[in-house]
């Protein structure tokens, strides 16, 4: 849909994705490398890092891999540090990574509870934490959190993940807050369902795919749900100047689910 | 270009927020109709996008009238052949608390910000079901989601703004038309400065935006072009605040 424009709306800024190897995170990743801008693709899993780097070669933009685990202070701190050394600054960072199981508070294992808070939330805030002092180093930046309609909305059997990304839209207006003076906008975005290999493990794992799929998107008024680059979108408006009086919001890309 | 071959119908294009708005879609390939009743500055504007190469055209448009609406998308589909994108903006401004407000100015308010942002709904839905979709952008205020000392009108007038935006999302997304709110804060405009005529009560009103600044016309622009383009296809019944982090504390 979006792949044959180019565009300069982020030109020249240092742009940090975690979780930028598959899904949402690549699609930005993508989108970032066609408006201008240096992309380091961050994910746990190096190889898929690796794989999207070759992406934005391809379309002629500049990116770097790096392997990071968000829930481990020593590894955030690594990523920050090989990217600032290597490109001096960080204009933009994406907290993307996460994942979310399916389970009521009942059937929640505290492990796997502890699992989930440490990436979703914990991600978030370790992120956060190394690269806000770089950002008012350099006078400025803009941080964009992935949270979800599931943050502002309950969802069935999803206890853990919507505690987590209720959690990221609380944190996100709070570090707005704090680091407004500093020339940091923090705001979040809070996707519907979206076409992705998470869900679409989720669908082959039911017992009826299409019935559970027909379901899913019967929760979004537009009848459909939403595709990586209309996520996408909705971040390079928050990451880019465009939005520079926007701080501490919650920008809905939900088909409308959160909306009734 | 963001909205090429796109047709938009700005009320209150004639100045401030609409103005800027007129003049960024135009920039990026929309073909304008500027709707307000202010001619002269209306008529400007639309010569200034005519001069730059852009399709643009004034009409007189009173939003609390049905016949002046039914007018003005007329003009969107046969001089520009459809009608893409609505972007309800027109209002007006009255301070005062509870008390102070006389009942007959509520109703102006109500009128204009309120069933102005309806009426022109109300009118773009079949046209937009005819170009097979579309975008309305309701300039509503971070005044429909907080209250405020300085005006009870205002703010309930927005909140109805707020509400339609949603209501008109959920009942029209199987149509393809897309209904999203922005909620700007203090925003430096004519509107502004008519509530805030001196520079001591712009400073005080300054001093309470976390950001440090009062907004421009341009930063509630660039969330309109968001909302209006194909980049926000997933966008629908969203409230996109560009306050300067008010609302956030």
């Amino acid at each position: 849909m979006f792949a044959e424009n180019r565009g300069t709306r982020l030109g020249g800024k240092v742009c940090i994705v975690t979780g930028g190897g598959s899904g949402i995170g690549r699609a930005i990743c993508l989108l970032f490398g066609r408006e201008g801008a240096t992309v380091v693709a961050a994910d746990k899993n190096a190889e898929s890092a690796a794989r999207t780097v070759g992406e934005l070669e391809f379309l002629g933009a500049q990116g770097m891999a790096v392997q990071v685990d968000v829930s481990l202070a020593e590894s955030v701190r690594g990523m920050v540090d090989v990217v600032v050394e290597q490109h001096g600054r960080i204009d933009v960072l994406v907290n993307n990574a996460g994942f979310g199981f399916a389970a009521t508070v009942v059937e929640t294992e505290e492990a796997d509870w502890d699992r989930l808070m440490s990436v979703n939330l914990k991600g978030v805030y370790l992120g956060c934490k190394y690269v806000v002092p770089v950002m008012i180093r350099q006078g400025g930046g803009s941080i964009v959190n992935t949270a979800s309609a599931a943050g502002l909305v309950g969802v069935p059997d999803r206890a853990a993940y919507c505690a987590s990304k209720g959690g990221v839209i609380a944190m996100t207006r709070a570090m707005a807050i704090d680091h407004v003076d500093d020339g940091v906008r923090i705001n979040c975005i809070a996707p519907g369902t979206v076409e992705s290999p998470y869900f679409d493990e989720i669908f082959a794992a039911s017992e009826d795919p299409a019935a559970l799929r027909r379901l899913m998107e019967a929760r979004h008024p537009m009848g459909r749900l939403g595709t990586p680059d209309e996520v996408a979108c909705g971040v390079l408006y928050l990451a880019s100047d465009e939005s520079s009086f926007v701080t501490g919001s919650v920008l809905s890309v939900d088909g409308g689910m959160t909306a009734r | 270009m963001r909205l090429n071959g796109k047709v938009a119908l700005i009320s209150g294009g004639a100045r401030g927020v609409g103005a800027a708005t007129a003049r960024l879609f135009a920039r990026e390939g929309a073909r304008v109709v500027i709707g307000d009743v202010l001619e002269r500055e209306g008529r400007e504007v639309a010569s200034e996008l005519a001069a730059t190469g852009a399709e643009a055209v004034f009409v007189r448009l009173d939003v609390t009238g049905e016949a002046d609406w039914e007018r003005a998308a007329g003009e969107a589909v046969s001089r520009f052949g459809k009608l893409d994108v609505l972007v309800n903006n027109a209002g007006i401004y009255l301070r005062g608390f509870v008390e102070e407000t006389d009942p007959g100015d509520w109703d102006r308010v109500m009128e204009v910000n309120a069933k102005g942002a309806f009426l022109g709904t109300r009118i773009a839905i079949p046209a937009m079901r005819e170009s097979g979709g579309g975008s309305i952008v309701n300039i509503a205020s971070f005044n429909s989601l907080v209250g405020t000392t300085t005006s009870a009108a205002y703010n309930a007038s927005k909140a109805a703004v707020c509400l339609l935006t949603k209501s008109t999302a959920v009942q029209y997304a199987e149509d393809g038309i897309r209904a999203n709110a922005i909620h700007p804060g203090p925003i430096r405009t004519a509107m502004f400065t008519s509530g805030f005529p001196d520079e001591e009560a712009v400073e005080r009103r300054r001093a309470l935006v976390p950001l440090g600044r009062i907004g421009t016309a341009e930063d509630v622009a660039h969330g309109a072009l968001f909302l209006a383009s194909d980049e926000s296809s997933y966008v629908t019944g969203s409230d996109l605040v560009i306050d300067g982090g008010w609302t956030a504390q």
